[in-house]
């Protein structure tokens, strides 16, 4: 551990840095010694150690002091860790954390794996011996803290280097991206062409088409989200995913609707189904597709659509306008009562809560009093006070 | 040679359905569908070798996937309409739409009994992000657009009214026509408005201008300050992010879903 010098961390003009690890300890031979948990920055000219706690505390040895390294493989309780041999130290070194010691190798003990990377990074380095070629000059010196006196921010020049790469390479990616992409969408512009051609065939020979041949038509524009030519509706509904979705939503929905007194707003439905599914979520298309098929499919569950353009999910042995009743109830006792009010008396959403009692309105048993304070139902007393 | 593996049941079917076809002079579409089985099966393939290469890209990359939509839509392709479909299932474009749509009503649930189901681009753009959580991918405000597009056709009133440079979303089934939009832009540069402006901005008697903001009012997305010098202004709650605190509460958030 004697080779080591303090240092500012800041990197040198021509130095790069080539691969950083956290988690990584130092030993001087076998001996721990107080530098137990830091980075541990490999440069083309450098091993730079920094401690994690205090960033003030800094310490490298050169590369050119490393003879060879070895690997020792993790143990139980024990990380992995790579030996470090070094030269001895030179005279004129900085000073450093050790004016001796009885080791000529250091261990790097990597607590926090890392172990391969780097240590296939630091043999490289040695290899290509870069710090040959690339004579280091002054440091640059950035961000001089005034107050603190220290430089405390890493040199500039080595990471922009690194920064214009990665840049250099983010743009090549995605100008391939985007080629890439044109020609995809090229082909599927064929693909769109391809349907209208059928769809007008279709147009032209009403009736000669098949019903197989019409669910198989449909799947294929569902799979490329083309919309149907013919009818220019949503073109799922009638496809045989959407009828499946149907019968699985059945099975998911009928106890949450249970639950909730036989209603629930599609809006619901939707957060609850796709928080349950996590993966390969359902299109809010694909629910309302799906939720079509309920009725004809015989299914214990129906959509129904309010005026207000609102849509729910029923049991089939819910019966809206029999809640109306109990509606009724509940605002006379209360004498009157706004969709919020109601709401948190009967436990609903408020959406529901509305919708319930615009109903009631509709049917005659209830009045509204429509001010600025909100909008506000009362029991029809025209109806049974006549 | 024998093709095998078909039954004669089938053959005698096909040969009908062809007889049938060419009764009437008509070719048939089956031929096409035939062809168009095949392509898609190729395109499949185009596709996924795309998403094997950049996938990353559309995840992490917002303005990628704003290119991505143009060019779909400009073919005539939806991307989002399915899960099922295979922009979706390969490229995993659904996904992280459909999650967001979740995260959106949310929101919106949660914020309504605040603002009357009207909210900012931006005011909903920070609080999805909050609920993403620190290590969940990028989403820009165009993102959410695309999402509450989709989100639309679930009946529950969702709605994109422009303003200013900006957008109010609507997430409640209220009627909102004309006249309200406009009087909604003219209160966005302050957060609220007064009759005497928007008579003097619109022009319009103080009848349609009053009918408007009782409107607002009625819906609990306008706020009537009648302690104002001069004359009462309506405010906005939707446009009061400076004004107020944008937490919600966990006591908020739980109210909000049933």
């Amino acid at each position: 551990m004697d080779r080591f010098a303090w240092t500012s961390g800041l990197l040198e003009l021509g130095e790069t840095l080539v691969v950083q690890q956290r988690g990584v300890r130092l030993c001087d031979g076998e001996e721990k010694v107080k530098f137990d948990s830091g980075v541990l920055l490999l440069s083309t000219h450098r091993l730079i150690w920094r401690d994690q706690k205090n960033h003030e505390c800094c310490i490298a040895v050169p590369l050119s002091q490393i003879v060879f390294i070895e690997e020792q493989a993790a143990g139980i309780g024990k990380s992995a860790k790579i030996v470090v041999h070094l030269h001895p130290a030179s005279s004129n070194k900085e000073p450093g954390p050790f004016q001796s010691s009885k080791y000529s190798y250091i261990k790097l003990s990597f607590k926090e794996h890392g172990q391969i990377e780097f240590y296939r990074r630091l043999s490289e380095e040695i290899s290509q011996r870069r710090w040959e070629n690339m004579p280091t000059g002054q440091t640059i010196q950035v961000n001089k803290d005034p107050q603190a006196g220290r430089v405390r921010a890493v040199g500039i020049v080595g990471i922009e280097r690194k920064l214009e790469e990665k840049r250099k390479e983010t743009d090549k990616n995605i100008s391939e991206a985007f080629e890439d992409l044109s020609k995809l969408m090229e082909k599927a512009k064929e693909m769109v062409e391809l349907s209208k051609s059928i769809a007008n065939k279709i147009k032209e020979k009403q009736g000669d088409i098949t019903e197989d041949e019409t669910i198989r038509f449909k799947s294929y524009l569902l799979s490329m989200g083309i919309a149907n030519p013919v009818t220019r509706e949503t073109y799922g509904s009638g496809t045989h995913y959407h009828m499946q979705l149907a019968k699985q939503l059945a099975g998911i929905l009928q106890t949450p609707l249970e639950e909730r007194g036989g209603i629930m707003s599609l809006t619901e439905v939707y957060c609850m189904v796709n928080r349950a599914r996590g993966l390969e979520l359902l299109s809010p298309e694909d629910l309302v597709n799906a939720c079509r098929m309920l009725e004809s499919l015989k299914l214990p569950l129906r959509l129904r659509i309010f005026d207000s353009g609102v849509m729910v999910i029923e049991l089939q042995s819910h019966n809206e306008e029999e809640m109306v009743a109990s509606a009724l109830e509940t605002v006379s006792e209360k004498g009157s009562l706004t969709a919020d009010e109601f709401a948190k008396l009967v436990g609903m959403s408020v959406l529901l809560a509305k919708e319930r009692l615009l109903l009631a309105e509709k049917m005659g048993h209830l009045c509204r009093d429509d001010s600025v304070e909100g909008l506000r139902f009362y029991p029809n007393l025209f109806l049974t006070q006549s | 040679m024998h093709r095998r593996g078909v039954g004669a049941g089938a053959i005698a079917k096909k040969k009908l359905a062809e007889a049938k076809y060419k009764e009437r002079g008509t070719v048939l579409a089956e031929d096409q569908l035939a062809q168009m089985s095949k392509q898609l099966d190729m395109f499949k393939n185009n596709l996924e070798e795309f998403a094997s290469k950049h996938k990353q890209e559309i995840r992490k990359n917002p303005e990628f996937r704003v290119q991505f939509q143009d060019m779909c839509a400009t073919i005539g392709v939806d991307p989002l309409a399915s899960g099922k479909g295979f922009w979706s299932e390969m490229l995993g474009v659904g996904d992280f739409y459909y999650e967001l749509g979740v995260q959106i009503i949310e929101v919106c649930l949660a914020l309504k009994h605040r603002n009357g189901g009207l909210i900012t681009l931006e005011e909903l753009h920070q609080q999805v992000l909050k609920g993403r959580g620190k290590f969940a991918q990028d989403v820009s405000q165009d993102d959410l657009l695309r999402a509450i597009k989709k989100l639309k056709v679930l009946g529950n009133g969702f709605g994109i009214i422009p303003v200013g440079g900006t957008y109010l979303i609507q997430s409640v089934p209220a009627e909102l026509n004309m006249d309200h939009t406009v009087v909604l832009q003219l209160a966005e540069k302050k957060g609220y408005v007064t009759v005497s402006e928007i008579r003097s901005s619109l022009k319009w008697e103080t009848e349609r201008a009053k009918q408007v903001l009782e409107h607002l009012l009625k819906e609990g997305m306008a706020w009537l300050d009648t302690q104002a010098a001069g004359e009462p202004q309506y405010w906005l709650p939707a446009l009061f992010t400076e004004l107020y605190s944008q937490e919600i509460t966990p006591e908020e958030a739980k109210e909000a879903i049933p």
